[in-house]
C-alpha cells in the first residue's frame, strides 16, 4: 500500500530499518555488549476470565534490545518534531502526539507477525511509522507535502501503510472497522489477526460494545486493544467510566491488563494475544494502562485537568523509554555508547525528514479532485462555482 | 419498533391492494418479475460469481430478510456468506466497511433505510471518505442498500427518503431503481463497483411487476451507473424522476397524453452521479421542466436539478420556470388521509405540469 511513497523516503525508511551492529560477545571492543540474551520478570497481568495470562518472563536477546530501543526512541523523536513543527505552525489544524506511550506501539509490533493489520484513532505517527513508512513519510504528510504517505490529503490523523488502516479521526469508529478487518481474515482464512486500538475516552463509545458482541458472537480473530492513558482529551478515566478496568468491561469477552510502559510486558502480551486468537478462540481485550505526557493535541497545554507533579511523577518513574534503557544498560544487553550511536542515527533520521517536511512541496492542484473514487463516474467534478469544474484523476495504481 | 416491520403483515396487507402492475415503457413485455425478485436474483448472481461477495445485516438470513429480499441465499451460500447481525447498525456497518477495506465485497443490508441514521458515521465518515483521504491507498467496494423512503402507514420515523441525504457525500455513488430492470441491473454494477455505493429500494416496489427482457435476464446484465433512461419520449415537457415517484410521473404522463400533452419522463436511476446531460437534452426539446420525488423540497434531488438548470445554459431553453413535485414538508403522518397528501400522487404532477405549461405560475408559488 506504500506504493506512493517516493525513492527519497524509501531511502530515509532505509536507514531507520537498518541493523545496527552485531552484538557478537567478544570482550575485546568495548563498544559492543557482552551478553547476548537476558530475562526480565514483569508486573504482574491482571486478568478476565482467563485462566492462563501472558508470560511473566521475558527473554531479551541484545538485537532485539537494540531494535526496540531505537524503534522508540525514533517515535519519541518524530513526536518531538512533530510538536515543534506545530509551533512553527508549519503543522495545521490537528496534532496528537503519542509521546509517553511507545511502548505500547513498540512492543504490540515487535510480536506483529507480517499478515496482522492494525487500526487505531488519530494519536497514530508511530504506528504508522511502525507498520512500515519512513520518518519523512509521516512527517510530510503532517506538514501536508507530497511525500507523505497520503500524499498530504489525509494530514496528521489520516496516515496509513501496508495492513494499516490508519488513522481515524472519530472517536470510537475504529473498533467495528477493526473488527470488520478480522472479520476478513476469518474470512479468508488468511490466519491473520487484528489489533484495533482506541483510547480510554472511546472505551465509553457504544459502537464499540456492538463490535464486542458481534465479535465473540462470530469468534473474530481481532484484539481490541484500550490504551488507558488515563484521559479522554481532558477527562480523567474516573470522570468518564463507570467501571475503569477496562480490561473486564468486554463482560463476555476475556481481557488482560498490562503495564503499557514496559515494552516487554506489552511483547509478552501481545504474544499471548496472537497465539489466542489463531487458535479460533474469538476477541480479546487488551488494556494498556500508559500515560500520554503532552496535551490531548497541540491546543491543550494539559495541564489545566492535571498537575505538572504528575506528568513530572511518570517522566522520572516510569518512562518507557528511559527504564527500558537501564534494563537493558544494567543487563549488559547494549552499552551506553551503543545506545548514543543509536540516538545520533535517530536524530539524523528525524532531522533530514523534518527539513524534508519543510522543503518538500505540496501535491498540484490538479489532485484537488483525484482520488474520489476508484472509478470515477463523473463527467466532471464540480468546483467552487459553476464555470470552473475539476477534472477526476486516478494517481493511485488500480488494482 | 422496528417488530411492526418484522411481523409487517399492516405493510403486506396494503401491498395486496395495491394494482401489481406498474407502468412501463416496455411494450415488449417477455417475463414478468418482481422486484424483489430482481434484486435477489442479482445478489444470488454476484454471490455465485464472486466468493468474496457476502451479505450481511437483521433477519437476512434464517428470516429470509425482513422483506424477503434474500430468500434462498441462507440455504444456497450458508451462513459464512449470509450473515444474521444483531440489531446494531453502527457496529455491524462499521464491521461490513472494515471488510471492504480488507478486501472483501459487502453488501450490508438496512432493514429500511431509516435505520442507517444508527450508522451514518460509519457511511460518510469511513466509507465515502477514506479513498480520498489516503490518496487512493484503501478502497472501499461495499454495497449498502434496503428499502427506502415512505411506505405505507408506518409514520414519522419509517418514511422518509434518503436520496438527498446519501447524495450530497462525494465519495459514494447512489442509485434509486423503479422497475425490476433497474433493480437487477444497477444491484450487479453496484456489488461490481470499486467503491461505496447506495442503492435506495422501495418497499411497495418489492412487490410489483415488471417486465424483464432475455437481455435483462442474464447474468451478464449490467446497467451503468449515473446513467438515466428515458421511460417514455415526449415533446411538451420533461418529467424528472426517479424510483417510485417514476410510476407517479408515467401515471400523470398517462393521463396528459389524453389532454394532448405529450411528457418526455426521465427515470434518474442514479442521483449521483446524476445524468444532468440527459435533463439538459430533453429540456432543449421540451423546455418545460417539472421534478418528481417522494423526498421533502428542501435541499432535496429536485433542488439540485433546478440549481444545475439555472446554472447552465439550460436556462435559456426554459419556457417557464421549472417547478418540483416533492413531499410535503412534513414529518410523515400515520392517519391515511393526512399520509396520501404528504406524498406526490399523479394529480399533484398532473397539476404542476398544467401551471407549468400554462405558465400560470402564481405569486403563492414564490416559495
Amino acid at each position: 500500500m506504500s506504493k506512493l511513497v517516493p525513492s527519497v523516503a524509501k531511502l530515509l525508511a532505509g536507514n531507520t530499518v537498518t541493523k545496527v551492529g552485531a552484538p557478537v560477545a567478544t570482550t575485546s571492543n568495548a563498544k559492543y555488549s557482552t551478553k547476548s540474551q537476558a530475562s526480565f520478570e514483569i508486573k504482574p497481568y491482571k486478568l478476565h476470565k482467563l485462566d492462563k495470562g501472558p508470560a511473566t518472563t521475558a527473554t531479551l536477546t541484545s538485537e532485539d534490545a537494540l531494535k526496540l530501543y531505537e524503534q522508540l526512541a525514533v517515535i519519541r523523536r518524530i513526536e518531538t518534531a512533530s510538536g515543534n513543527l506545530y509551533r512553527e505552525k508549519i503543522i495545521r489544524g490537528f496534532c496528537h502526539l503519542y509521546s509517553g506511550q511507545e511502548a505500547v506501539a513498540v512492543g504490540m509490533r515487535a510480536a506483529m507477525r507480517d499478515c496482522d493489520t492494525v487500526i487505531t484513532a488519530y494519536r497514530c505517527h508511530g504506528w504508522t511509522h511502525l507498520m512500515g513508512a519512513s520518518v519523512a513519510g509521516v512527517l510530510c504528510e503532517l506538514t501536508g507535502r507530497k511525500t507523505g504517505v497520503s500524499r498530504g490529503k489525509g494530514g496528521s490523523m489520516h496516515l496509513y501503510a501496508r495492513n494499516f488502516y490508519g488513522g481515524n479521526g472519530i472517536v470510537g469508529a475504529q473498533s467495528p472497522l477493526g473488527a470488520g478487518i478480522a472479520f476478513k481474515h476469518k474470512y479468508s482464512g488468511d490466519g491473520g489477526v487484528n489489533f484495533a486500538l482506541y483510547g480510554d475516552g472511546a472505551a465509553n463509545q457504544g459502537q464499540l460494545f456492538e463490535a464486542y458482541n458481534m465479535a465473540k458472537l462470530w469468534d473474530l480473530p481481532c484484539v481490541f486493544v484500550c490504551e488507558n492513558n488515563g484521559y479522554g482529551m481532558g477527562t480523567s478515566m474516573d470522570r468518564s467510566s463507570a467501571s475503569t478496568d477496562y480490561y473486564s468491561r468486554g463482560d463476555y469477552i476475556p481481557g488482560i491488563w498490562v503495564d503499557g510502559m514496559d515494552v516487554l510486558a506489552t511483547r509478552e502480551a501481545t504474544r499471548f494475544c496472537i497465539d489466542y486468537c489463531t487458535s479460533g478462540k474469538g476477541p480479546l481485550v487488551m488494556e494498556m494502562e500508559t500515560y500520554r505526557y503532552s496535551g490531548h493535541s497541540m491546543s491543550d497545554p494539559g495541564t489545566s485537568y492535571r498537575t505538572r507533579d504528575e506528568i513530572q511523577e511518570v517522566r522520572q518513574t516510569r518512562d518507557p523509554i528511559t527504564s527500558f534503557k537501564e534494563k537493558i544498560l544494567s543487563n549488559e544487553l547494549a552499552t551506553p555508547d551503543q545506545l548514543k550511536e543509536i540516538d545520533s542515527k535517530v536524530r539524523e533520521v528525524v532531522d533530514e525528514a523534518t527539513k524534508l517536511a519543510k522543503s518538500d512541496a505540496e501535491i498540484g492542484t490538479e489532485e484537488l479532485s483525484a482520488d474520489i473514487y476508484a472509478d470515477c463516474l463523473e463527467p466532471t467534478i464540480r468546483g467552487v462555482t459553476p464555470d470552473a469544474p475539476l477534472t477526476h484523476i486516478a494517481v493511485a495504481q488500480r488494482n | 419498533m422496528k417488530m411492526a416491520l418484522k411481523s409487517s403483515p399492516v405493510v403486506f396487507g396494503w401491498l395486496s391492494r395495491l394494482p401489481r402492475s406498474f407502468s412501463t415503457s416496455s411494450a415488449l413485455a417477455a417475463k414478468p418479475m418482481t422486484v424483489r425478485d430482481a434484486i435477489n436474483s442479482a445478489i444470488d448472481e454476484e454471490m455465485e460469481r464472486d466468493e468474496k461477495v457476502f451479505i450481511l445485516g437483521e433477519e437476512v438470513a434464517q428470516y429470509d430478510g425482513a422483506y424477503k429480499v434474500t430468500r434462498g441465499l441462507l440455504k444456497k451460500y450458508g451462513d459464512k456468506r449470509v450473515i444474521d447481525t444483531p440489531i446494531t447498525e453502527s457496529g455491524f456497518t462499521g464491521i461490513a466497511v472494515g471488510a471492504a477495506f480488507a478486501g472483501l465485497r459487502p453488501i450490508c443490508e438496512f432493514m429500511t433505510f431509516n435505520f442507517s441514521m444508527q450508522a451514518i458515521d460509519q457511511i460518510i465518515n469511513s466509507a465515502a471518505k477514506t479513498f480520498y483521504m489516503s490518496a487512493g491507498q484503501v478502497p472501499c467496494p461495499i454495497v449498502f442498500r434496503g428499502p427506502n423512503g415512505a411506505a405505507a402507514g408506518v409514520a414519522a420515523q419509517h418514511s422518509q427518503c434518503f436520496g438527498a441525504w446519501y447524495s450530497h457525500c462525494p465519495g459514494l455513488k447512489v442509485v434509486m431503481p423503479f422497475s425490476s430492470e433497474d433493480a437487477k441491473g444497477l444491484m450487479k454494477s453496484a456489488i461490481r463497483s470499486q467503491d461505496p455505493v447506495v442503492v435506495l429500494e422501495d418497499e411497495i416496489l418489492y412487490g410489483a411487476q415488471f417486465p424483464m427482457s432475455d437481455e435483462a435476464l442474464s447474468k451478464d446484465f449490467l446497467l451503468p451507473i449515473g446513467k438515466a433512461k428515458v421511460e417514455r419520449a415526449g415533446q411538451h415537457v420533461t418529467l424528472v424522476c426517479a424510483g417510485r415517484a417514476t410510476d407517479t410521473a408515467l401515471q400523470a404522463a398517462n393521463d396528459l397524453a389524453g389532454k394532448g400533452i405529450e411528457c418526455e419522463v426521465i427515470n434518474l436511476r442514479s442521483i449521483r452521479p446524476l445524468d444532468f446531460p440527459a435533463i439538459a437534452q430533453s429540456v432543449a426539446k421540451t423546455h418545460h421542466l417539472v421534478t418528481v420525488e417522494q423526498g421533502w423540497p428542501q435541499s432535496g434531488i429536485g433542488a439540485e436539478i433546478c440549481a444545475r438548470i439555472m446554472e447552465s445554459p439550460s436556462f435559456f431553453e426554459l419556457d417557464a420556470p421549472a417547478w418540483r413535485v416533492t413531499g410535503a414538508d412534513v414529518p410523515m403522518p400515520y392517519a391515511r388521509s393526512l399520509e396520501a397528501l404528504a406524498i406526490p400522487a399523479k394529480q399533484d404532477v398532473v397539476a404542476a405540469v398544467t401551471a407549468v405549461l400554462g405558465n400560470k405560475i402564481s405569486a403563492a408559488s414564490s416559495q
